[in-house]
């Protein structure tokens, strides 16, 4: 771990301005994958800025009935939240999904969906990574690919993102708010917040510099069956090698994300006009451009299997 | 005390304390977190400095520069210790590769240096600044792909490469059925709570070490070896130790480093290795490919059974002996096994938790099930016909004991065997497809010298010493409770104290020795205190009592604490054992049992129910064994169904090296246990009629779930571990 600084923000606005003025200045909330990052030297920023005394941690309704979730709110709070578990059930099942009961203690809803990938040639700095050190090259393709993405990756970069919560939210287009450092602040929906590899995996969201995460919003309850169903090879505390989030309405027509089989959720839209017509119809179009490696190749038949059990349980 | 006839009645066979379900004497310490572990000895020397580990960064290949200019002027930095300023350093008996590194690099995360500084976060930020330069070489680290190439080594444990009974070619081809599979196993990592960590202090030229270790006699000798110094100059104290599995049975680089680098820094110096490190700096389970071809008559009995190994490893590294237990465990007239080694650049293969017996079980039991399949035979039947009551190789020989019929019956009848529908893939609950698998259990029992040291005090307290190590088995209890039966003391009249190498020495722990060895060594020490104090006492030895906390002849009754006199009374005496175990085959046996349910859809596999019955000599403490045995059974699941270090064979290591990628059995993954113990004596085997049991409990697991998945899905999985990728297109549509 390289030495740093750290401040703590006492505003949004103030915590923007201060990450923008310092160089490689971090923000730190729960601090779950970022101290551990750190440790490694996979993450070397100078300046810490604490955001954890902002007043982000409630979770509020909006006048058009949906939620407003601060940034601080932490997994466990959010997964318990009546309004969530009655609204947005599968919110809920991803978050108690994901990580471990202490885990989801300390991780924030901000900080949840800006976790870094759990590729292992990310976490060794002996081996070739271009998201961590940009031009070097990727050790997993070629390698040990078991884990990683099967659609939307690059030669660049076949890493997954790991949340099992912004799958979630992918799936309820959920909205995320953020305060720049010159104080403006903006709305971006979910579906852009984070980026596919391309040339440039280290770039993994399209947050500016400084720009502070302050919410995230959801829009008001659209009903229906929320199922989430995540595939691993042990039964808790395991990345997700697929998961499906799934929003099945009475009619049969509905949204599906995934995770475990990108860079990011993976949601296309224009495959859930074929909800009605089953599972392999969906699957067709979410992986029309999928390109698996030999050890990931098992993804695609899982994850279109799991698809038709999630649709025949939303539909019993 | 010489061992060379079976044991008759002795002061054990009382079972006043022997064989009671006694928690562990040490446990209120380690629930409250008092039991010092080696890492956090900050009482037991001053000045502690700390030392962070670097590992090489490539495979294979050598170092072309080290600069260590910015490091040594980082913050804190006192030290840094390299192959270039080390000094001549030997190599431990016990280890292939050396521990440090350079020029020559070995294996991946070989230590190549040491940082000390005056903080941890000091060493770890300095230990960054190390700048290295590598040239690559060309490493081997495909065991696929070496199979055609590979040595006839020449094992110093487990028997010879190649064994022969009888016309194994012309038997099997004449054999009416014919089973000839081939399986793999993969690279297992011991992944140990408790990392590998020392801390070391030099008294002039006298080093101590506090560390984690499971043989402190090993320890300690290749200690000397590698500094070149005296063997009296080194003391090795390993009191606590958190998960050992056969990691912790040799000198590591944490103990090497810690002593050069308080060497180098002029203070104590403490080691932790990181936990990246772990899994290519240390050893492993290696990686096995497994053929098994068996012969068999069409009622199931066997003619003809071969099993040959493939493993691989660094130079002056030993194969994994997979095909051990096939030489004893079912008949059959005509035999084969052959072991062969490949020269691999990985990490530095050698024993965990049942080395030889856990990767040759995962597929001989298999194979077993497989026949069972082709002869449309119940599995628990054919193992029961073939059955042996000798060894097979030298039918002279007969087994100490053998149980494995009754662990068989008793485990098909408790589990509810007969309710397994033979026919695959038939069973549904839900959404799940449930099978059943059984598999035989079988390790070896080894018996080797082991000594102690008692002293009785004028409190009629006795005080055990001897370097056994407790690496979470138990060894304080059933030590407590050898010499509290021995000399008729309740249990808190017994103060034990281990792994120190001023004490006298023991078999340690490790191949399941750890529980019979070391209590029979007690037994023997305490044999020597008997006779000691009933001299002193003028009683006739042969008649006096040990009760009650006295000593008794005829009506004269002396409190032990009275014998003792105005000093202590202290007796010192090892086991040593005469040809028993050469006249007698001596082992351990079980039969696990499992049910599985496997998702239809997606293929994730779930164990429901899981049951072992074991026969492995008397049980001194069945609580701690059962915790043992469990323990075991926890990691064949892990073996079944997760763990597996992934090998990238183009830049030689281990990738999953940490917790969150090399995944082991959490809570949700286990279910309800069970297990019993038969009612099981064995006086061949020492004068504690125990034999060793905490290995026994893995071995067979995996493949139990192996045939149990196979049992639920029809889809026959060769290739550990079982991962739904596996099973996916042989899942209903």
């Amino acid at each position: 771990m390289r030495s740093f600084s750290y401040e703590r923000a006492t505003s949004p606005g103030d915590a923007a301005a201060a990450a923008a003025a310092t160089a490689h200045a971090k923000f730190v909330a729960g601090g779950t994958n970022l101290l551990d990052l750190m440790k490694l030297e996979i993450e070397t920023p100078a300046h810490l800025i604490d955001v954890n005394d902002l007043a982000l941690d409630r979770i509020e309704e909006t006048p058009d009935g949906g939620l407003r979730i601060g940034a601080l709110v932490r997994n466990t709070d959010l997964a318990a939240d009546r309004r969530v578990r009655r609204d947005y059930g599968v919110l809920a099942r991803a978050l108690l999904a994901g990580a471990s009961g202490q885990l989801r203690n300390k991780a924030t809803t901000a900080g949840n969906l800006l976790q870094r990938t759990r590729c292992p040639y990310f976490y060794d700095t002996n081996l070739p990574c271009n998201k961590r050190k940009p031009g070097s090259g990727c050790a997993a393709i070629g390698g040990f690919s078991r884990q990683h993405a099967v659609v939307g990756a690059s030669d660049a970069c076949i890493a997954t993102h790991p949340s099992d919560m912004a799958v979630a939210m992918r799936a309820l287009d959920a909205v995320v708010e953020t305060v720049r450092p010159d104080g403006t602040t903006r709305n971006i929906p979910i579906a852009e917040l984070h980026r596919l590899p391309g040339d440039s995996p280290e770039i993994e969201t399209v947050l500016q510099p400084g720009e502070l995460i302050t919410a995230v919003m959801l829009p008001k309850p659209v009903g229906g069956t929320q199922l989430y169903r995540k595939v691993r090879d042990r039964a808790s505390y395991a990345f997700a090698l697929v998961s499906v989030a799934a929003i099945v309405q009475p009619d049969g027509s509905g949204r599906v994300a995934l995770g475990g089989v990108a860079h990011k959720p993976w949601r296309v839209e224009t495959a859930e006009a074929e909800l009605p017509n089953g599972a392999k119809a969906v699957s067709a179009r979410l992986f029309a451009d999928a390109k698996p490696t030999r050890d990931n190749a098992y993804k695609l038949p899982l994850a279109e299997r799991t698809l038709a059990a999630v649709l025949r349980e939303a539909r019993v | 005390m010489r061992f060379e006839h079976p044991a008759t009645f002795n002061p054990i066979d009382q079972l006043k304390v022997i064989g009671h379900p006694t928690s562990r004497i040490e446990g209120p310490l380690k629930t409250t977190g008092t039991a010092p572990y080696a890492y956090e000895r900050h009482d037991v020397v001053a000045d502690q400095a700390y030392g962070y580990v670097v590992g090489a960064a490539i495979g294979k290949g050598r170092i072309a520069a080290i600069d260590l200019d910015a490091a040594k002027a980082a913050p804190g930095v006192l030290a840094i210790v390299t192959a270039e300023n080390a000094g001549k350093l030997g190599k431990g008996a016990r280890n292939a590769a050396p521990l440090l590194g350079g020029p020559e690099i070995a294996h991946y995360h070989q230590a190549v240096a040491v940082v000390v500084a005056g903080t941890f976060e000091q060493a770890r930020a300095a230990a960054q600044l190390v700048r290295i330069d590598y040239v690559k070489g060309d490493g081997k680290f495909d065991l696929a792909a070496e199979r055609d190439h590979v040595s006839v080594p020449d094992p110093k444990i487990g028997g010879p490469a190649d064994t022969a009974i009888g016309d194994f070619a012309t038997a099997f081809a004449a054999a009416p059925v014919q089973l000839d599979a081939s399986y793999t196993t993969p690279d297992q990592g011991h992944a140990m709570m408790e990392p590998h960590a020392s801390i070391a202090a030099w008294d002039g030229d006298r080093l101590t070490v506090w560390t984690s270790n499971q043989m402190i006699a090993w320890g300690a000798e290749d200690m000397a070896k590698t500094l070149g110094i005296p063997k009296e100059n080194v003391r090795l104290v390993s009191p606590y130790i958190g998960g050992g599995f056969g990691g912790k049975l040799f000198l590591r680089a944490d103990v090497l480093l810690a002593a050069l680098g308080a060497r180098a820094a002029g203070r104590p110096v403490k080691v932790a290795l990181q936990r990246p490190l772990m899994f290519n700096n240390t050893t492993h389970r290696p990686a096995t490919i497994q053929r098994i071809r068996i012969g068999a008559e069409r009622d199931g009995r066997i003619t003809a059974i071969g099993h040959e190994s493939w493993s691989g490893n660094v130079s002056e590294g030993e194969p994994d002996m997979a095909v051990s237990q096939t030489r004893l465990l079912y008949a059959g007239a005509n035999r084969m096994t052959a072991t062969r080694l490949a020269a691999l650049d990985l990490p530095e293969g050698n024993a965990m938790r049942a080395p030889g017996e856990a990767s040759g079980m995962m597929a001989l039991e298999i194979a077993i099930d497989e026949l069972a399949d082709k002869l449309d035979i119940d599995p628990v039947a054919l193992r029961i016909a073939n059955d042996t009551q000798v060894d097979p190789e030298h039918p002279q020989r007969r087994f100490s004991q053998r149980q494995l019929v009754r662990c068989l019956n008793e485990g098909a009848a408790r589990f509810g065997w007969n309710k397994r529908n033979a026919k695959p893939g038939q069973v549904r609950d839900g959404r799940w497809l449930v099978g059943m698998g059984v598999a035989a259990a079988f390790r070896n029992n080894l018996v080797t010298k082991s000594a102690a040291r008692v002293r009785l005090d004028q409190q009629g307290r006795v005080t055990v010493e001897t370097d056994m190590t407790d690496i979470g088995t138990g060894s304080y209890t059933i030590i407590a409770q050898t010499a509290a039966e021995m000399m008729g003391l309740p249990l808190d009249k017994v103060v034990v104290r281990l792994g120190d190498s001023d004490f006298p020495v023991s078999c340690g722990s490790g191949g399941q020795w750890g529980g019979n060895n070391s209590t029979a060594g007690v037994y023997a020490a305490c044999t020597k205190l008997r006779e000691a104090i009933t001299q002193k006492l003028g009683f006739n030895s042969e008649e006096a009592v040990f009760a009650d906390g006295a000593v008794r002849s005829g009506n004269r009754s002396v409190p032990l604490a009275q014998a003792a006199g105005a000093g202590d009374l202290v007796a010192e005496d090892a086991i040593e054992y005469g040809d028993l175990a050469k006249t007698y085959q001596q082992s351990t046996f079980g039969a696990h049992f499992v049910e599985v349910g496997v998702d239809a859809d997606t293929a994730e596999i779930r164990v429901r129910r899981m049951l072992a019955v074991c026969a492995a000599g008397r049980i001194l403490n069945p609580k701690t064994a059962r915790s043992q045995v469990i323990g075991a059974m926890t990691m064949g699941v892990g073996a079944a169904l997760m763990e597996d270090l992934a090998v990238d064979k183009r830049h030689g290591l281990f990738v999953n090296h940490d917790l969150a990628g090399y995944e082991v059995p959490v809570h949700a993954d286990i279910p309800h246990q069970d297990m019993i113990f038969l009612d099981e004596t064995d006086p061949i085997s020492s004068p504690m009629k125990a034999k060793g049991v905490a290995e026994l409990g893995i071995c067979g697991v995996a493949a139990a779930v192996a045939n149990a998945v196979h049992n639920a899905t029809a889809v026959r999985v060769r290739d550990y571990p079982i991962t739904l990728d596996k099973l996916l297109a042989g899942m209903p549509v």
